[in-house]
């Protein structure tokens, strides 16, 4: 069980927080105009890799507050936190 | 069995102490701070168990949680009754009952001994080739035959009387082991302003150098278990060192989040451990850790290795030196390497006879040279091909070697004996390493798996990294400690240590043998009785990866994870494969690292604590009403209110002819509300609904259906406008968290620009919903402010009011299809809320309805529950309920998916109602519906989602999920059961007042 630092509220443990899977998938502006297999790229696709990912997070017990998250999912380091609507950060 | 084996003086048990315990109905005596083991030694007693499979007399054959054989229940039948309890870890208490498992009649005479004598029939694998056919024998003959001759002890069958606890513990650095090593760690951490912790498994600290008096061994010019105890006084006295003893690490997971299990009352008697904690679970945070868990020494793997009276050498030598109890009369060392030598030089020093077997040629180390002087008989380069005695080994046999070790030659030679202390060298304890993620090395030279790579803050110190002496051990705990602390001096960096090193080694991991591997019993896991023979048959059937030979061969897979039969099998694989053991790999190492009761894991967590339970401020009244609850998500629901001897049929079918035709009363106060404010309110609710939201007025209400993004039915409930910028939306009672987390992921990730702000108001309101013809006479009584006719206060429509001064939300809405209202009041007013409708109601025959009956009445009128006649596949195209989903709006959530290739096929399933051509004949819900019983294989078209017999109509209805079922109405089709085949027709899923008459009755 991982220790992860809310960017609101700091330093929680893990079972505060749900995991939302992949970042940085925008919901289309105008899924009408997609063909199926974009909307479905969109809907279903998702990478889960072993290594370093992108990824949603939501203080769910705490103050509700949804951020990303860029984990090694090998071994569970968490590089880095930042909010939503923020560039990730570039090392 | 009279004979006393405790010969000897020791410091470490209290001789003042005497205590007695049963072992098999037979009373017995030991000493305060004996293990059961030792306890049993000290009387005459190895024989305690018989082998899993072939039912092997097993004895006594380590001094810790590696125990293989020696396990046991401890209790009686009663409630405190425990199974598979190794009795080299259960310390002694006055009144303590053990008694030996899987044995019957006695363990002395077992009829599953049999097994032994067919064992060449029944190799690894022999149950999954061998009861397979025919099929149905399984459940009746096989499975129940199996299990009763296998099997470990016996679960309690009553429940667990005693208290478990859970605690937090935050620390800078814990110290996993008190051995030299850890007690060392622990007292540098402590030394440098670190919070520390220090457990150990054991009731004392010390590990095996507390006991070792040897004077080869000496740490600044003391014997090494003086200058050790030294520093155990000291580090006693530390203010920032908590020790814990009797505690064992089960679980070492990621960021150093670890588990432990402190044992309080295990060693007391029952008297002493009334009403007090039996264990505690420790959750703990270590910012570093040092793991000084040692190591445990190897098996030697030969023919017939598995009689009582055959130890492991070290184990041998902590009975003799630390509970003073010898292990035999006639001793026999078996070796591979020098650490053996060291019992057989306490043996001698105490007067016990002596013998040693070794398979190298010679070594040079000053412990050899000491036996030789001490007169001590070596055989070298000889092995044991064959040990004999049943109960109690009675004598090996032994031959020499051939040059490369691969054969045996010469004669063979008889030695008597009744104890055969064997080793094999040394396995660092590395499970807990590996737990937290870590990868292995493996080092050639002793062939041992060493921690390599972590990416925790953590080392491992002393043998379980691979340092097995004395001067390795104290050099590198100090430098690994300095550097893990960034420590430039500690108080141990003059210290002078001298100690024997070892010198020639020698390993073979299958010894051998005179006679054909197929002729012997050389055993690798004595729990699961498997051999080196099942280890090489599994790789002639072609398994080659270890995960899948442990599991074809069960080796490893005991109470004890294989501690010590893993290496072993590795070891025969790699020699087999021919391949380099350090390519294999190990078997996953996982926790617990020993076994914990489910009392730990659960902790305070049972009875009423085990799950919370909502409760509605209504729920007293429906107690005192002797109403029936059921569980929804976490919120107890009344069910029905059963009347003086009614069944749950009678007095649904009663509640809902009552609110038909006078009054009924449901507490609805568990649907979930979620207040929704914001300039862009309106917006937000046209983008996560399916119909539009703009132009709804205030004070009005309207149903709204949700989707998941794939198109799916997530939600449904009504959202009423209050004001300009403000709804309340209702979700369903299960559904309610779920909604607001996923409102909440929208608005924060996909639509940030909205100014909206979600509150969620389910435990703030409680809800009475009155509905029935007479609902409005009772609205009015209640409001008489209010003006309750049609124009003032429509369907689907909102009013502010006062009730005492109260301030409540009414809403016209209806689930049931009856002229209904919905009164929302503080939660704190919800039962004198209800109260008074119940008082006012009363010349109306007001009937408080159940969920059941709400179920029911809105199957009447066909409204979907989301959950039961949905299941997360259907669309509200599949639910015949394309009137809600808007075509003008340009989006929304799940829309774009409902114009998928598959969502939009016609052949779907879809909801129809059904009609039992008996109309006294109730389906089951769930049951599966076809059209041809005969066709194999059978096609399953849907199942039924709701079903019920309706008074009001005085027939059976139901809602059903049908592959084109939209296209069948009208059609035949069958409901296969059991023991009959009910006749069905599809039919419109509107039962009852289709023109929603009823609502403005």
């Amino acid at each position: 069980m991982f220790i992860i630092t809310c960017p609101f509220c700091g330093e929680r443990d893990q079972s505060e927080f749900s995991a939302g899977g992949e970042a940085h998938i925008v919901r289309p502006k105008q899924p009408t105009e997609l063909s199926d297999d974009e909307w479905a790229d969109f809907l279903f696709m998702r990478k889960n890799i072993k290594g370093v990912q992108f990824e949603r997070w939501n203080h769910a017990h705490g103050c509700r507050k949804w951020f990303n998250v860029i984990r090694d999912t090998s071994n569970d380091k968490i590089h880095a936190v930042y909010k939503m609507g923020e560039k990730p950060p570039t090392k | 069995m009279s004979e006393n084996f405790r010969s000897l003086e020791t410091k470490f048990l209290d001789k003042t102490n005497r205590i007695s315990f049963k072992y098999n109905g037979k009373k017995y005596y030991g000493y305060k701070g004996d293990t059961l083991a030792s306890a049993l030694l000290s009387n005459g007693i190895h024989l305690i168990g018989r082998s899993f499979k072939y039912h092997r007399p097993r004895g006594i054959m380590t001094c810790g949680s590696e125990e293989p054989n020696a396990i046991v229940q401890i209790g009686g039948t009663g409630s405190f009754t425990e199974p598979n309890v190794r009795a080299t870890e259960q310390e002694i208490y006055e009144g303590l009952e053990a008694s030996s498992q899987n044995c019957w009649p006695s363990v002395e005479f077992d009829v599953g001994g049999i097994n032994n004598f067919i064992s060449p029939v029944i190799p690894a694998g022999f149950y999954y080739k061998t009861f397979m056919w025919p099929k149905k024998l399984w459940y009746s003959l096989y499975e129940p035959a199996i299990r009763m001759s296998a099997g470990l002890g016996k679960s309690p069958t009553q429940p667990d009387p005693e208290l478990y606890d859970h605690n937090h513990l935050h620390c800078d650095v814990l110290v996993v082991g008190g051995g030299i090593s850890g007690i060392i760690a622990a007292s540098i951490s402590s030394d440098n302003g670190n919070n520390t912790v220090l457990i150990d498994d054991k009731n004392s600290l010390g590990g095996s150098t507390i006991f070792q008096d040897d004077e080869n061994f000496k740490i600044n010019d003391e014997i090494s278990s003086v200058w050790l105890n030294n520093q155990i006084k000291k580090i006693k006295n530390k203010k920032n060192l908590i020790i814990k003893h009797r505690t064992s690490l089960a679980a070492y997971h990621s960021y150093n989040y670890l588990l432990a299990r402190e044992n309080l009352a295990d060693h007391k008697s029952l008297n002493e451990r009334s009403n007090k904690l039996r264990q505690r679970l420790w959750k703990i945070r270590a910012k570093k850790v040092i793991l000084a868990t040692g190591a445990i020494e190897r098996p030697l793997i030969f023919n017939n290795n598995d009689r009582p009276g055959v130890m492991l050498a070290n184990s041998v030598k902590k009975y003799i030196d630390y509970f003073g109890v010898r292990c035999g009369n006639k001793n026999i060392i078996f070796t591979n390497n020098d650490s053996a030598y060291e019992t057989a030089i306490s043996l001698n020093k105490k007067g016990i006879n002596v013998s040693i077997v070794d398979i190298r040629n010679n070594s040079s180390s000053i412990l050899v040279k000491n036996a030789k002087d001490a007169g001590i008989k070596i055989y070298w380069n000889h092995t044991v091909v064959n040990t004999a005695g049943y109960r109690r080994i009675k004598s090996i046999q032994i031959m020499k070697m051939s040059e490369d070790g691969t054969n045996v030659i010469d004669s063979k030679i008889n030695l008597v004996c009744d104890n055969l202390s064997i080793s094999g060298g040394w396995t660092p304890m590395v499970h807990l390493f590996t737990q937290s993620g870590g990868k292995l090395k493996f080092r050639d030279s002793d062939q041992v798996f060493l921690p390599n790579v972590t990416t925790s803050d953590q080392i491992s110190i002393g043998s379980c990294n691979g340092d097995f002496e004395l001067d390795d051990v104290i050099k590198n705990t100090i430098s690994e400690c300095k550097n893990f602390l960034s420590l430039s001096l500690t108080d141990f960096d003059l210290l002078k240590v001298n100690c024997p090193k070892q010198k020639e080694s020698k390993n073979i991991w299958l010894l051998p043998n005179d006679k054909p591997l197929g002729k012997t019993k050389p055993f690798l896991d004595f729990q699961n009785d498997s051999t080196a023979k099942d280890i090489k048959l599994a790789m002639r059937e072609g398994f080659r990866s270890i995960e899948h030979v442990k599991r074809y061969t069960t080796t490893g897979m005991g109470t004890d994870q294989g501690k010590l039969a893993n290496m072993h099998a590795l070891g025969i694989i790699s020699e087999t494969a021919g391949v380099k053991m350090g390519t294999l790999g190990t078997t996953t190492f996982r926790p617990p690292y020993t076994p914990l009761t489910f009392g730990t894991i659960v902790g305070r967590n049972v009875g009423t604590f085990f799950d919370i339970a909502r409760k509605t401020p209504m729920h007293a009244w429906h107690e005192n009403r002797k109403a029936k609850f059921e569980n929804v998500g976490q919120w107890k629901r009344a069910w029905y209110y059963p009347m003086d001897d009614e069944s749950i049929h009678q007095a649904v079918q009663r509640e809902s002819k009552a609110a038909r035709e006078s009054a009924g009363i449901l507490d609805a106060s568990t649907l979930g509300k979620i207040d929704i404010k914001g300039t862009d309110a309106s917006e937000f609710l046209n983008r996560v609904y399916t119909n539009a939201w703009s132009k709804l007025g205030i004070g009005k209400c309207r149903y709204g259906l949700m989707l998941n993004e794939d198109g799916m039915v997530y939600d449904d409930g009504v959202t009423t406008r209050l004001d300009e910028n403000h709804y309340v939306m209702t979700t369903t009672t299960g559904g309610a968290a779920n909604v607001l987390s996923k409102l909440e992921d929208y608005l924060q990730t996909e639509w940030p620009e909205l100014d909206v702000w979600l509150t969620s108001v389910t435990d703030q309101y409680a809800t009475a919903s009155v509905c029935g013809p007479n609902s409005k006479n009772i609205l009015k009584k209640l409001f008489p402010k209010v003006e309750f006719n049609d124009e003032n206060f429509p369907h689907m429509s909102f009013k502010n009011a006062e009730l005492d001064g109260i301030n409540c939300r009414i809403m016209r809405i209806s689930f049931t299809g009856e002229h209904s209202y919905e009164i929302n009041i503080e939660s704190k007013y919800g039962k004198s809320l209800w109260e008074k409708c119940m008082d006012e109601g009363k010349e109306f025959n007001i009937t408080p309805y159940g969920t059941e009956t709400m179920h029911l009445l809105r199957a009447e009128k066909g409204f979907i529950i989301v959950g039961q006649d949905t299941d997360g596949t259907m669309t509200p195209i599949d639910l015949q309920m394309d009137w809600i989903v808007s075509k003008k709006k340009y989006d929304f959530i799940g829309k774009r998916s409902l114009y998928r290739s598959d969502t939009m096929r016609e052949d779907r399933k879809q909801l129809v109602g059904l009609l039992t051509d008996n109309p006294n004949e109730v389906l089951e819900e769930g049951a599966q519906i076809v059209q041809d019983e005969k066709k194999q294989p059978i096609e399953m078209l849907g199942h039924v989602t709701s079903s019920y017999f309706s008074p009001n109509l005085n027939k059976s209805i139901a809602l059903a999920v049908i592959k084109n079922g939209k296209k069948l109405k009208g059609q035949k089709l069958l409901v296969p059961m059991k023991d009959k085949t009910i006749k069905v027709t599809v039919s419109d899923y509107i039962f009852f007042d289709s023109k929603n008459e009823r609502l403005n009755a």
